[in-house]
């Protein structure tokens, strides 16, 4: 049962009489708290599990109540009012909180750390006699829980459970027992709890919060489970006097439950049976509950006390019989190169257990603390392995791998008595978080290689710690520690060196920070501590080069605010891509503020374009036109003559249309030209359209078409053929011909098709119907694919005649 | 898929346009005003497009004091400040994004449906979209394997490719170890290839998109063709609701033409009317129980086939109409013209009767355009002469599309240079004589005659590599360049011999069907041995690509 981890050597005067100790699972370290005078000034020493204390700490401030370890290895110091200070592992202050104002008006009472999933959490319990609770010390939700009923005085013993995923409270209260969650105090008895005891003095809960121990003024020890429903067994430790302390000391998949009671010099084992198991102690010692056994704490001694693992009872069993035990014989007996090995192995190999044998071993060697009894029992495994073809050979490589990490941190110097189940539970990541929080970097690094962690997973995040903790020491220059961390990080994967250089720049070196930050691939990362760091002009550009605009935004946004406008301004112009973004931002949120950029990088054009937009949101004539001019003036200015030009035509025709519509009345303001011609024709002001031709220079060319389709559109066929004679066309006269027909006008299309040039004739025919016509001139033109198109506009049965004539000059042109 | 997931988790979902820094505003002043009272702007979902959904804002109907933000496609620092600005940003109960970079749009098909990531990434000088298009292909990578090689041809290609080289460092570590699907990426700017998009497309699906419009898969259709098929002859109201359909592969019929050429789609259909009615005849013969079962169990499909083929028919006669007429004839041979080079340094004819005429402006514009691309720039005196008499025409408020036309590059004065154009068409085969719309045997006939630039880049690195168009690449604007990225050992791909090599080209800006039914047709050839997945920015057509580009202020005066 008993397992002697360390001796201890602690320099402590009195013992651990009046000390406070915490002491966290999984093999961590042991907190101590020594009142040494009267007036309460009080030393912390952080001791470790063996002789070599982690740091001393001079203790400067209020009362401490309670000691306790957060999962990621802080110590937490509850003072009386309600201030929790967190320090690392090596007394480096880390910071502090509140558990609120309740708490510290009222005072702290009582207090007990508790873990869960969600992390370290803090339960008080307060002079007012209230509980306050918070489940996760890195993300403080307070909770009050409600008022327990006929509390007088302290209660005689309270634990934490957590359930429903939830911290609950379970308090009692003389012989009354309540659990409090967020809502209710509601009252539970334990079943089958004897009736003999008027009152509950002590209780604890498992590693697991499954299971439930509760020790009555009777002597009484009641087990069960956590939820109260189910009794596990009742021992009668005929002791009456309080207990200093109770723990579970059970291992995951027991069958059978056991808790640890401890008077002083006296440490009592109950389990299901009614024997108990009594033990003496010389010395003032502590329980530490682990979730495989408990630990026991003493000033001289650190011990370990389970239940013997399965396969070691099996093998170590005096005159056990077990296959491993055999085994175990028969190697020894190989050894000694005696005959005797052989009969032992025939003895398993004929009830065919040799397998089973090997797995006993190996199974019992990673319960085994004693590096040689490792061994010898690995040994045999390896042995007995010989002999059986296909053993999957898994179990035993990794066993010894995990062993020899095992071994190599519960040496002394490191001081982590890790067992193989706690290791597991905890898996690896864990331990190299916890070797990374004693700055046992290379260690931590050999664990990683050894075990062949993922890179990512495992080097390189010891290394980003290293590194951290590298830029922090003050002694030696910006450029030895930029280059130290970049050799060491060089070919790691996946360093996120901002985190680094974060820390560097907390301790307030910047320079050292943005060195760092060089190294950082992820430009997201950089830019936000850039800022911080008021480097702005290399936050932009870092922000540039990843790409990402959003980030852009974001740093241009802060230096909008940050910077005046001319030191802004200048800035942005040295980098074109936050520029035109931020351009782009302006176009739809400050127009004036476009107006100002376009006007420091003298660019007359943008500015041109600027108020011909600002024209069109304008609703008054006037205000438009002036917004113009203004565009003119800055197009001259660019040398944008076209522009200008355009601009000063657009002016001229808003000016004749509004002169227009006050004079005739017709709706004219922002038609195009073309448009405005087409709607003045129609009402027949023809001098005006003529006044427009010329002031606007159109093209002869549109000008036709424009009159001739505003012409048929008024069906005004007679102005239509005076137009068509008033001069050469100059597109011809086949749009002639298509207009009258688009207007159903067959008779006035015929009156243009004379006149339309020989290319076109064939397509004028066939315009207006005529096939002959068309066959005509194709013929005429010796075109064949002309004569092809009028061939297949001919109906075979009505034109038999013209067909034959149009396919015999098409076979004609084919010849030549 | 996006849509699906909001709803699945609440009942109420109101999406507001917001994009980083636009509307952002707008979705504050929201969340403001509709802090203390419950909801009342609501946006149908079925509404719900992807595209213009920049940001949403989901409303749990329960609680409506509840606010949560799910940022599309990423989460903005700037939209959070300005929340926090506004006092608001406490208010949500919960801030997130939904990463949306590539929406898979077919088979080989993936785009990020950002609308104006041309106009951003050329006019504006905003690469927002390639930041985003860079993040989607480090999914893709993460979800498929490291891509050995990168080419890229283009000032934004060289870009995303170096973000990309970056967040590969960034991540470094951290990557999962998969076999590489994609052999290659070759990243294309849009305006590497000006030309593609300004022509008209030719093939089945890219003609409904240029006449009626796909969007997000669907289109839009005229109801009246198919409310006779559907309500006989007795139909007395016609439907006034457009027609919806959803395309893609799914459909099979529509995934076997829609990348033909238009003119070879009528025999495709008959044939396929063939094979149907055979099959309904068959029943005729079905004279055991068992044959008949058999024919009942086909029926679904048979049907789904036959509406399917109805469906296409009536498509099919709707584009013919168009592409039958005088003007779309007219149209396509200047185009052509244009594209064989032949006047394209003078006015043409064609342009100003369409001018004269007011035909739609885009149609102008992309002639314009087209023309001054496939000159290199027109002269001084043609260009200004165009501009004046659309500006006269159209109205002078043009005067801003016409500069940001010219900023792109879509238009401009011919420079002291030599017109480059012939010698690209020339050595890339840009035009083909003989295109073979039946039973092609190049891409060229997915323009009847015009092999698209882009793809034809893509064809050449594939086939023999782009060292022997050297020449060629450095009249085209941007750099060129390959990079290779790192990929673990034991991941390198061992290629099987027949199996072919998987190119992923990204069009940065846009593409259209057209490429992507001449790069399936380069996929499917036999002996090609290499498969193309296509990403692009958006799917576009020449008159959408232009719209994108125009900045008409609206009139405002009384």
């Amino acid at each position: 049962y008993y397992i002697e981890l360390y001796e201890m050597g602690w320099n402590l005067k009195d013992g651990l009489r009046d000390c406070l100790v915490a002491a966290a699972p999984y093999g961590g370290p042991i907190g101590e708290f020594c009142f040494i005078t009267l007036l309460r000034k009080i030393v912390s020493e952080y001791s470790f599990v063996d002789d070599l204390s982690l740091c001393l700490l001079q203790w400067k401030s209020g009362v401490v109540k309670q000691l306790g370890w957060t999962v990621s290895d802080d110590l937490l110091c509850v003072q009386e009012d309600g201030t929790v200070l967190v320090y690392d592992l090596l007394g480096g202050f880390k910071r502090h909180f509140s558990m609120g104002n309740e708490v510290s008006q009222s005072q702290v009472l009582e207090t007990k750390i508790f873990h869960s999933p969600y992390g370290t959490g803090v339960a008080i319990l307060t002079g007012a006699l209230r509980f306050t609770l918070a489940t996760n010390i890195d993300d403080i939700k307070l909770r009050r829980l409600p008022e327990v009923p006929d509390l007088q005085g302290a209660p005689s013993c309270w634990a934490v459970l957590t359930q429903d995923r939830q911290s609950k409270v379970l308090v009692a209260n003389g012989s009354h027992l309540f659990v409090l969650d967020n809502t209710a105090c509601t009252p539970v008895t334990p079943p089958g709890l004897s009736p003999q005891a008027s009152s509950i003095v002590h209780m604890c809960v498992s590693f697991s919060y499954k299971y439930l121990a509760l020790l009555t003024d009777s002597g009484l020890v009641w087990m069960g489970t956590s939820n109260l429903k189910e009794k596990l067994s009742e021992v009668d430790t005929k002791i009456k006097a309080p207990p200093k302390q109770m723990a579970w000391c059970r291992r995951p998949k027991s069958q059978q439950p056991s808790a640890v009671v401890m008077w002083d010099g006296l440490l009592l084992v109950v389990g299901e049976c009614k024997e108990t198991i009594q033990y003496h102690l010389d010395d003032d010692s502590i329980l530490v509950p682990e979730l495989d056994g408990v630990r026991i704490i003493s000033g001289t001694h650190h011990e370990l006390l389970q239940e013997v693992p399965g396969a070691c009872e099996e093998i170590f069993k005096i005159a056990s019989m077990a296959p491993g035990a055999l085994l175990l014989e028969a190697h020894k007996e190989y050894e000694k190169e005696s005959q005797k090995a052989d009969e032992y192995l025939r003895e398993i190999k004929e009830q065919s257990l040799l397998s089973e044998a090997v797995r006993q071993c190996v199974e019992a060697a990673g319960h085994e603390h004693e590096p040689e009894t490792q061994k010898t029992l690995l040994r045999a495994a390896s042995f007995g392995k010989c002999f059986l073809s296909n053993f999957p050979p898994e179990q035993f490589v990794s066993m010894c791998r995990d062993l020899r990490v095992l071994n190599a941190v519960r040496d002394y110097t490191v001081g982590i008595p890790l067992s193989l189940t706690q290791f597991k539970q905890m898996t690896i990541q864990v331990l190299i978080d916890r070797l990374v929080y004693r700055k046992l970097y290379p260690l931590a690094i050999e664990v990683c290689c050894y075990l062949k962690t993922p890179e990512y997973q495992g080097v390189s995040r010891v290394l980003k710690h290293w590194a951290c903790y590298k830029v922090q020491q003050k002694e030696e220059s910006d450029e030895v520690i930029a280059k130290a961390v970049s050799v060491k990080l060089a070919d790691a994967a996946g360093i996120s060196y901002s985190e680094i250089a974060t820390k560097a720049y907390e301790s307030g070196r910047t320079e050292l920070a943005i060195k760092l930050l060089e190294f950082e691939p992820r430009s997201g990362e950089q830019v936000p501590l850039l800022l911080k760091m008021k480097k702005s002009p290399l936050a932009l550009s870092k922000a540039i080069e990843s790409g990402d605009t959003d980030l852009v935004y974001t740093v241009v946004m802060y230096l909008k605010n940050e910077l005046n406008r001319g030191d802004f301004f200048m800035m942005l112009r040295n980098q074109p891509v936050a520029l035109s973004l931020y351009k782009q931002f302006c176009k739809h949120q400050e127009q004036d503020t476009l107006k100002d950029l376009f006007n420091q990088d003298d660019d007359h054009e943008e500015l041109g374009n600027f108020y011909v937009k600002a024209s069109y949101k304008e609703q008054r004539l006037e205000a438009r036109i002036a917004h113009l001019q203004s565009a003119v003036d800055e197009y001259y200015k660019a040398k944008k003559e076209f522009s200008a030009k355009t601009t000063e035509d657009e002016m001229r025709l808003l000016r004749f249309q509004r002169k227009l519509e006050e004079e005739k009345g017709e709706q004219l303001v922002g038609f195009s030209l073309h448009d405005t011609m087409t709607t003045l024709l129609s009402v027949g002001l023809h001098k005006h359209v003529e006044q427009l031709y010329k002031d606007f220079r159109v093209p002869d060319k549109r000008f036709w078409w424009l009159r001739l389709k505003a012409l048929a559109e008024k069906e005004d066929w007679e102005e239509l053929e005076k137009f068509s004679k008033s001069k050469k066309s100059p597109i011809g006269y086949l749009p002639f011909v298509e207009v009258c027909i688009k207007h159903h006008n067959k008779y006035e299309a015929r009156k243009y098709v004379s006149k339309v040039t020989l290319e076109q004739k064939v397509k004028a025919h066939l315009a207006v119907g005529d096939v002959e016509g068309a066959a005509e001139a194709a013929i005429e033109r010796r075109n064949e694919s002309e004569i092809g198109t009028v061939l297949s506009r001919c109906a075979a049965t009505t034109d038999h005649l013209l067909v034959e004539r149009l396919n015999r000059a098409k076979a004609t042109v084919a010849k030549k | 898929i996006c849509f699906a997931l909001l709803c699945h988790r609440t009942k109420l979902i109101l999406i507001l346009e917001c994009q980083a820094t636009k509307t952002c505003r707008k979705y504050v002043d929201l969340a403001t005003n509709t802090d203390n009272a419950n909801v009342k702007v609501l946006i149908d979902p079925k509404q719900f497009s992807r595209n213009e959904a920049n940001g949403i804002i989901i409303i749990d109907k329960l609680q409506p004091r509840d606010f949560h933000i799910l940022f599309v496609p990423r989460r903005s620092l700037l939209c959070e400040q300005r929340l926090k600005e506004k006092g608001v940003l406490n208010s949500f109960t919960n801030i997130d994004e939904y990463i949306l970079d590539l929406i898979p749009y077919d088979g080989d098909l993936l785009s990020m449906e950002s609308e104006s990531s041309f106009r951003e990434c050329y006019l504006e000088n905003d690469q927002t979209s390639l930041y985003h298009a860079a993040k989607g292909l480090m999914t893709l990578q993460a979800l498929y394997g490291t891509i050995p090689q990168i080419f890229g041809k283009g000032e934004c290609a060289r870009h995303v490719a170096n973000m990309m080289l970056r967040m590969k460092r960034e991540f470094a570590g951290s990557q999962t170890q998969i076999l590489p699907v994609f052999d290659t990426l070759l990243l294309l700017d849009r305006n590497v290839d000006l030309l593609t998009p300004l022509a008209t497309q030719l093939t089945y699906e890219g003609l409904i998109d240029e006449i009626f419009g796909i969007t997000n898969g669907y289109v839009k259709l005229p109801p009246e063709k198919f409310a006779q098929k559907k309500q006989g002859e007795g139909g007395k109201e016609l439907p006034t609701e457009p027609k919806k359909l959803q395309l893609n592969s799914a459909e099979e019929l529509y995934a076997e033409i829609r990348d033909k050429n238009f003119n070879a789609v009528g025999a495709a259909l008959s044939k396929k009317a063939k094979i149907i009615s055979a099959a309904f005849e068959e029943r005729h013969n079905a004279k055991t129980v068992g044959e008949i079962k058999q024919f009942v169990s086909q029926l679904p499909h048979m049907q789904a086939a036959r509406s399917s083929l109805a469906n296409h028919t009536s498509i099919a006669e709707l584009i013919k109409d168009i592409t039958t007429s005088e003007d779309f004839f007219d149209s396509l041979t200047v185009e052509q013209e244009f594209m064989t080079g032949v006047d394209t340094d003078k006015v043409s004819t064609y342009i100003e009767d369409c001018i004269a005429q007011k035909d739609p402006l885009i149609k102008i514009l992309r002639l314009v355009c087209m023309q001054s691309v496939c000159n290199n720039g027109l002269k001084q005196k043609v260009l200004d002469y165009y501009k004046k008499e659309i500006l006269q025409t159209y109205g002078y408020k043009h005067i801003l599309t016409l500069k940001n036309l010219e900023r792109v590059g879509l238009l401009k004065p011919q420079s002291t240079m030599r017109n480059n154009y012939p010698t690209i068409r020339k050595t890339l085969k840009l035009w083909m004589e003989d295109a073979n719309e039946q039973n092609p045997n190049d891409i060229s006939y997915v323009y009847s005659g015009y092999a698209p630039l882009s793809v034809r880049l893509t064809q050449v690195l594939a086939r023999p590599g782009w060292r022997s168009i050297e020449e060629v690449l450095k009249m085209l604007p941007g750099p060129h360049f390959e990079e290779r990225q790192q990929v673990p050992t034991g991941l390198h791909k061992k290629r099987q011999p027949g199996e072919n090599r998987t190119i992923l080209v990204f069009f940065l800006g846009g593409v259209t069907y057209a490429e992507i039914a001449a790069l399936r047709f380069l996929s499917n050839m036999e002996d090609s041995g290499t498969e193309y997945i296509i990403a692009a920015t958006k799917l576009i057509n020449g008159t959408s690509w232009i719209k994108s580009l125009m900045d008409s202020p609206e009139e405002n005066l009384p």
